[in-house]
């Protein structure tokens, strides 16, 4: 199994007291919460964090993009890939995602995962999603639209990466003259391309369909249904005549490690709860704008009044498996237990979450990359798959 | 029609007079239409992609709309029409105008969306709650209070794809088409404009704006009187447009 970092870079100095006077940390908040010098002190850490990670023996490290918010400051992920992929030597880096429809021109992305891929001399990872409701708010994209204007930009992107240039190209809702990448991606025929999802069976039909064999990444769910979609995932492919490989299914994970369960549970807390009840928080209208979900998705999430908004706590959150928290031990066998039960292939660790502060994530770093790394990593994937069969 | 089953509510007699509902559909037969009915045949249809109508491949904007109803008109066989929208069918209704009033008699548009003013904000009823909705929507709270919440999973699916269809219509730029402005002027029936002096979602200001660009339109703003002057206040609403639609006969 390969093991990557990932990083949501929070604004961890956020007044927690916001919420008696904003019913959210996104598009609503003012940007007075934002203070540069603090902001500045962030990025720094947290990139720092990451190009840790490097020396620490992962096999990766993620940033992903979302808007106007406190929840993550990487409104332009690029940027930190950037920025990582000099200062890194051996671990892939992977933006997860670049929300497509939000985008007048996917051209834009084509074009600076190319840059990046060409830096790092092939250690770059495309993730390519839809972004969450709150970001339709955010940038004005029409939620309606979203799934058309994802396959469309999906589909210029990679013809943009694998065809010979000049080409025209002719949508609904992107038309180009001339499309011709320089540079073309390093990788061929393209990079690796991560479908995250917090789990949908369209995306994971498209994501799984032979043409593609996408990586298929479950994002922040309980493990229960990790399982039930990496089956989907699996069961699709067979539908269509190949075996799913582990490299094709992905998780991603916050994580807290500490000397014993009770020093771990004690320290992670405050900070996960932090997470989970200040950061995540926005009301359903933000979260669920008309047309992002289909309409019998809507109506079960109608049913399912709970869903965001309402207080979680660590043992909410511990026991759906959505946060895996402990000492080394019991870190190491719920993640063995996992992988063994569900069979992916890559594992991403949410290893700063919320509040948590700097010496505690470097702290639950190094002993999730000394004491419950080594371990995962031996556990054999198979060889990979991602070698998507376009022409 | 055009590829496109629609629902369409019709009663009374008298001249035609055509209803183009507002973001909320037109699932149910109101009182207003029914006073009206007194008076005139009434035509209630549900938009392409609202209600229990169809939701046609070819729509995508409230132009395809104009369009739609520039046919349905011929298709009805409706030479002389009183044409009357709300909100965003008053959008619907004024870019029909703009290209053709051929077969209309005259123009009522209540608090109709399609245009901006730089600096007067709307409300934004994407992020509003049901709740917060029904609210903003009334003057009167007690009949914001009276409003049924969605009980039934039908209900809740015909909310569902009614607010799909007002996002894909009127998303972004929000709920306006920047063209429509230069092109207001050739709208050459009578026009009546009615605005409550209590619109949150598209504040009275809206009224005036309307009003100097469309050059034979009148504006009636209703007193004490939210967003729906054909709900809050359907005795003043029918009277003023029985009033209006009767002298432009």
């Amino acid at each position: 199994m390969k093991l990557y970092m990932m990083h949501l870079m929070p604004y961890a100095d956020l007044d927690l007291d916001y919420d008696k006077t904003h019913n959210s940390a996104w598009i609503t908040l003012p940007n007075s919460y934002y203070d540069p010098k603090k902001g500045a002190k962030l990025y720094n850490r947290y990139l720092d964090e990451l190009e840790y990670a490097d020396q620490l023996g992962f096999d990766g490290i993620c940033v992903n993009e979302h808007h106007q918010n406190a929840y993550g400051l990487m409104p332009q992920p690029g940027v930190m890939a950037g920025a990582l992929a000099r200062r890194t030597k051996n671990v892939k880096i992977a933006i997860l995602g670049r929300a497509l429809p939000l985008l007048n021109n996917p051209v834009t992305v084509a074009e600076e995962f190319a840059m990046i891929d060409n830096i790092t001399e092939g250690r770059f990872i495309a993730g390519f999603v839809r972004g969450i409701g709150a970001e339709y708010h955010a940038w004005s994209s029409n939620p309606a639209d979203s799934h058309e204007r994802f396959h469309e930009a999906h589909d210029l992107i990679v013809r943009a990466w694998t065809e010979i240039g000049p080409f025209p190209f002719e949508g609904k809702h992107y038309q180009f003259e001339y499309v011709n990448l320089w540079p073309r991606p390093y990788q061929t025929p393209h990079p690796p391309i991560w479908i995250p999802s917090q789990g949908s069976s369209e995306t994971i039909e498209w994501a799984s369909h032979p043409d593609r064999r996408y990586t298929y990444l479950q994002t922040f769910t309980p493990a229960a249904m990790l399982a039930k979609y990496m089956q989907m995932y699996k069961d699709m492919a067979a539908e269509h005549g190949y075996e799913a490989t582990e490299d094709q299914l992905g998780w991603s994970v916050p994580v807290y490690v500490g000397e014993t369960d009770e020093i771990a549970r004690r320290e992670a807390q405050p900070h996960i709860e932090n997470f989970l009840n200040k950061f995540l928080r926005m009301p359903k209208e933000m979260l669920l704008p008309p047309g992002y979900l289909s309409l019998k998705s809507m109506i079960g999430v109608m049913k399912a009044k709970s869903a965001i908004g309402g207080k979680q706590t660590i043992d909410d959150v511990m026991d759906k498996g959505m946060f895996i928290c402990g000492s080394p031990e019991t870190v190491r066998q719920k993640l063995e237990h996992y992988q063994k039960d569900i069979g992916f292939g890559h594992l991403l660790t949410l290893l700063q979450f919320g509040t948590l502060p700097a010496d505690l994530t470097r702290k639950n770093m190094e002993l999730f990359a000394k004491e419950v790394m080594p371990h995962l990593q031996a556990r054999g994937t198979t060889p990979a798959a991602n070698e998507p069969a376009i022409a | 029609m055009t590829g496109c089953r629609i629902r369409i509510m019709r009663k009374g007699q008298g001249q035609s007079l055509l209803f183009l509902h507002g973001a909320s559909g037109a699932t149910n037969w109101l009182p207003f239409m029914d006073m009206l009915a007194q008076n005139y045949d009434v035509i209630v249809p549900e938009h392409p992609g609202f209600g229990a109508s169809e939701t046609p491949e070819w729509l995508d904007n409230v132009g395809d709309l104009a369009h739609f109803y520039l046919d349905l008109i011929d298709h009805l066989g409706l030479a002389s029409v009183h044409l009357i929208g709300t909100s965003l069918g008053g959008w619907i209704a004024a870019e029909l105008a703009t290209c053709s009033c051929e077969k209309i008699k005259s123009l009522t548009l209540v608090a109709p969306a399609g245009i901006s003013i730089p600096g007067v904000r709307k409300g934004d009823m994407f992020m509003w709650s049901p709740e917060e909705l029904a609210s903003k929507l009334f003057h009167n709270q007690d009949l914001a209070q009276s409003v049924p919440q969605t009980a039934t999973e039908e209900a809740v699916m015909l909310m569902l794809k009614n607010r799909l269809m007002t996002a894909k219509l009127g998303w972004s730029p929000r709920m306006h088409n920047p063209h429509l402005r230069k092109w207001l002027h050739r709208i050459t029936v009578p026009t009546l404009i009615i605005w409550g002096d209590d619109d949150q979602l598209l504040p009275p200001a809206y009224g005036p704006a309307y009003r100097d660009l469309i050059p034979s339109s009148s504006l009636h703003v209703i007193a004490q009187c939210g967003h729906l002057p054909h709900v809050e206040k359907a005795q003043e609403f029918v009277a003023k447009v029985t009033q209006f639609t009767k002298e432009a006969a």
